[in-house]
């Protein structure tokens, strides 16, 4: 599978990074690039094999449904770029 | 007395004698920062004053006698994907440049609460991504070591923990905390002749630790010696509940796991390994490393893991992947980097074209991709499969051999601004390292000897889930063998 310029332009808006039309080429070389090298997978036979999803040694843990954290207002803003009183500020979303 | 060459165990003992105070030896390592950190750029932050102070309370416990915790007083660098309470962490990303967490990582809460003193945040690749530390968004790190007959040539220190390879190796910090998703602490140990463990996933927590990969993520400590990795290990290793995947096992005594006898031990040599082009040193080094164990009383074994080969692959789209969904958080919203835009599609665009570096953009992209509608099947799926079939190559392997030995990396460290065009050939130089991170298996790298440019070269033993003591032991043998005493060009003795 090749990758046309249209494809990277949908990718990167998927992906909500801002590309301009000057990086579409090198993007585009790049990508193919690797997706060329990984083409290599299709010559494993996968018939029958279950995908691996973890190293299957941590099971999953039951707990008491308590509050085990929080009270944290101050902390959790403190890194937030432009907040205002105890919110996030996100530009207009709503007219 | 050089308090810069001791090793850990070396200054546990000396510290508790008190021939030298916490104070001493950690304003030794500060001065050797404040001298070489200008060129070698390890550290992105330097806690000098944290760090002595630290030093000064280290002292006081030490002088009341008793039971100091194991590593009260020693220096150690962090690498900066760890969150630090109150101290700066940026994943050496513009995204987290002023970045304060209010909350510190399991692994580092671990080694403070043994006594440890942070000298500061050692310098990556972007969020962890990248094989020769020249992608940090805060400037590339320098190999301490050099071709031998060229002062000149500035060499990589391997990555993505190169920051904090490049600290331990020129005496900066006794021992460092590394990441290693596909071999980010295996190879920059192997490029700059240290030693370094990657243990099995789950034994360190992954909490407070910034997120790349999760499902490969997994810390693990670097230091001069495997018995100073060992001690490390130690204090970083544990249960966490805070960590779905952390598994509750007992953390077995390391330290004396790397003076065990290897009489008996079976060591598999990797047929698959071998690879095409294969530098002649390299190849060298491993027999070598098989002729050091069978002396020490191991069997030898050939074994085959047949997908090997296909691991590479592999890992480059179940680690991307995993960022491309991983780093979705970096919104411009909560925490971090904002860039202003007229609405929230255009803030998010413009927060993350600005805030990540070309290599971590190009990875979630890639992500973005094999996950993407239509894609999904015929890249991820069928890479969790091929993922599946390189672990159970693993499990039979380890049926008839307690560990594998192999080399660390394809080459000894390469000069800045070579393997740069083509993303592909950076990526070959994982090839050793990401099979045992795909199974999730515990791998250490231990300096074997000298390229013929001088360059040290690593071997790398891997062993059985939670069996990280066959590993410190085998790596214990080799590191006797080799007696690796030679040391980099650029350290902290050397005016």
């Amino acid at each position: 599978m090749s990758l046309d310029p249209a494809t990277v332009r949908r990718i990167a808006r998927l992906a909500r990074i801002g590309i301009d039309e000057s990086d579409l080429p090198a993007l585009q070389r790049e990508l193919n690039g690797i997706l060329g090298w990984i083409e290599q997978l299709n010559e494993v036979d996968i018939d029958n094999v279950e995908p691996m999803v973890g190293t299957g040694h941590a099971a999953l843990r039951m707990r008491e449904d308590v509050v085990t954290d929080g009270d944290a207002r101050e902390a959790v803003l403190s890194n937030a770029p432009d907040a205002a009183g105890p919110y996030y500020t996100v530009p207009k979303v709503v007219e | 007395m050089m308090l810069t060459e001791l090793t850990i165990a070396a200054a546990q003992g000396g510290l508790r004698r008190r021939e030298f105070s916490a104070e001493e030896l950690v304003g030794a390592h500060v001065a050797a920062i404040d001298r070489l950190n200008g060129r070698l750029n390890a550290f992105i932050t330097v806690t000098s004053e944290q760090a002595l102070d630290a030093a000064r309370r280290a002292d006081a416990i030490l002088a009341g006698g008793g039971d100091a915790p194991a590593l009260t007083g020693i220096p150690l660098g962090i690498k900066d994907l760890f969150c630090t309470d109150g101290v700066r962490t940026t994943a050496a990303s513009r995204m987290l440049e002023d970045f304060v967490p209010p909350y510190e990582s399991t692994v580092t809460a671990n080694l403070l609460a043994d006594g440890a003193v942070f000298v500061g945040k050692t310098n990556l690749d972007e969020f962890a991504m990248g094989s020769a530390n020249i992608t940090s968004a805060f400037g590339s790190v320098e190999n301490p070591w050099k071709r031998a007959g060229d002062a000149e040539t500035v060499l990589v220190p391997g990555g993505s923990s190169g920051g904090s390879a490049a600290a331990v190796a020129a005496r900066l910090a006794m021992g460092a905390t590394g990441t290693d998703t596909g071999g980010s602490i295996r190879q920059p140990a192997s490029y700059c002749g240290i030693a370094g463990i990657k243990p099995t996933y789950g034994r360190c927590s992954r909490w407070g630790t910034i997120a790349f990969a999760s499902s490969l993520d997994q810390a693990g400590p670097m230091a001069r010696t495997v018995e100073d990795c060992a001690i490390l290990l130690q204090s970083m290793a544990g249960f966490d509940t805070r960590d779905s995947t952390s598994v509750d096992i007992a953390v077995p005594d390391y330290r004396a796991a790397c003076g065990r006898s290897l009489k008996g031990m079976k060591v598999g040599i990797p047929a698959e390994y071998r690879v095409a082009g294969m530098p002649a040193e390299i190849e060298a080094a491993w027999e070598q490393g098989i002729a050091w164990l069978r002396d020490a009383g191991c069997e030898i074994v050939e074994v085959s893991l047949p997908y090997t080969k296909y691991g590479l692959a592999t890992y480059y789209i179940v680690a991307p992947a995993e960022c491309s969904s991983n780093l979705a958080r970096y919104d411009g919203v909560r925490f971090g980097r904002r860039v202003p835009g007229a609405s929230l599609d255009e803030l998010y665009e413009a927060t993350r074209r600005e805030g990540f570096g070309a290599e971590v953009r190009r990875r979630i992209l890639m992500g973005t991709y094999v996950l993407s509608a239509g894609y999904y099947d015929a890249y991820y799926l069928r890479a969790q499969k091929v993922r599946n079939l390189i672990r159970k190559d693993f499990e039979n392997a380890f049926q008839t051999v307690d560990v594998l030995l192999t080399p660390t990396a394809p080459s000894p460290a390469f000069a800045q601004g070579e393997k740069m065009d083509d993303p592909v050939q950076m990526y070959l130089n994982d090839v050793f390292t990401v099979p045992a991170s795909m199974a999730g298996v515990p791998a250490m790298s231990v300096p074997a000897g000298l390229s013929q440019s001088g360059l040290p070269l690593g071997l790398q033993v891997i062993g059985r889930s939670f069996d990280e003591e066959s590993v410190f032991a085998a790596a214990s043998a080799l590191e006797r063998a080799a007696g690796f005493t030679h040391r980099p060009a650029v350290r902290a003795e050397v005016v």
